[in-house]
């Protein structure tokens, strides 16, 4: 299954990236495909925080996780490289685990 | 030069979550070889790792890979790339080479090199950023302990962070975080996030009304 995914992900992924070299130019002018392309990756990025932050499984649970988010954000506010975001969240939601003050 | 580092740090990070997330090293290391689009090998490991179905994991990569169709649009008459020279100029449309491109229009040989200079180096180093936090994160035995379930939303947020610009991008992302929010009880993993897709298609038809 993860196969599946994996490779039916990279060929949908090329496509989209190959079919831009194939369509005429004046898609481009065409304001709502400019709009949707937009759109899109921030309401699903958006989302993806939003999961992973909360869930496990269907269940919303608040753990070390939101804590390692919080640092993520004032990170990115100091202009912080995304390997700095990523290892301070991580870091975060570590330490607030071995000290036993989140799971 | 400042790319290059960015994009190696950037794949370490890919490489370690998707091992964290249950995905092999042979799957990791062949996505950003075939896929070869961050945001979009993000979110496949992502819902894959959250109990996801392996549906919804590619149709997430897909809507996010979306955006590199219209790069191509765009790069299309600079490039002006025939057979296969083609296929591999489209393997190479990402984020980073598209801006490269586009921020050397004249003369057009400048903007072409740009392009296949970015497209290629980021290629390589985000395959070698690849194996080495994918070989890394599978030597760890409980990858979990150190926090990389908390690495997974904050690698989200930053890919998030530069696209927040404007008053509608905000909205479109607070909706789009909350309606997922509302329906993770009720729908199977993955499935909320699809379902945020939607939101934009909404705001989309609104500013096109308004305008």
């Amino acid at each position: 299954m993860i196969w599946f995914a994996v490779l039916a992900g990279s060929l949908g992924t090329y496509i989209a990236k190959l079919v831009g070299y194939l369509l005429p130019g004046s898609m481009l002018s065409r304001p709502d495909i400019r709009r949707i392309t937009g759109l899109l990756p921030v309401a699903l990025l958006a989302a993806l925080v939003a999961v992973q932050t909360f869930a496990v499984g269907q269940t919303l649970v608040i753990d070390a996780r939101l804590a390692g988010v919080i640092v993520a954000v004032i990170a990115l506010l100091l202009r912080a490289p995304f390997l700095v975001v990523v290892l301070v969240a991580a870091i975060t939601a570590a330490l607030l685990r071995a000290a036993g003050l989140a799971t | 030069m400042g790319i290059g580092l960015a994009t190696g740090a950037y794949a370490l990070s890919f490489g370690a979550i998707s091992v964290a997330s249950g995905l092999s090293v042979l799957q990791t290391q062949t996505l950003s070889l075939l896929m070869f689009t961050g945001a979009s090998q993000f979110a496949l490991v992502g819902v894959l790792g959250a109990g996801g179905g392996a549906i919804a994991a590619v149709v997430t990569a897909w809507l996010l890979g979306a955006r590199n169709g219209l790069y191509a649009l765009s790069l299309a008459p600079i490039l002006d790339v025939r057979g296969l020279r083609r296929l591999g100029a489209a393997q190479m449309t990402i984020d980073e080479s598209t801006a490269m491109a586009l921020a050397h229009p004249e003369p057009v040989q400048a903007a072409r090199h740009a392009f296949w200079m970015t497209g290629l180096s980021v290629f390589v180093l985000w395959n070698i950023g690849t194996a080495i936090g994918a070989l890394g994160a599978a030597a760890i035995d409980d990858p979990s302990s150190l926090g990389l379930d908390a690495a997974i939303p904050a690698g989200f947020i930053a890919l998030l962070w530069p696209r927040l610009v404007g008053r509608s991008m905000w909205a479109v992302a607070i909706a789009g975080a909350v309606l997922a929010l509302v329906l993770t009880p009720v729908l199977r993993p993955g499935l909320p996030v699809l379902a945020a897709g939607l939101v934009a298609f909404v705001a989309s038809w609104l500013l096109g009304r308004r305008s």
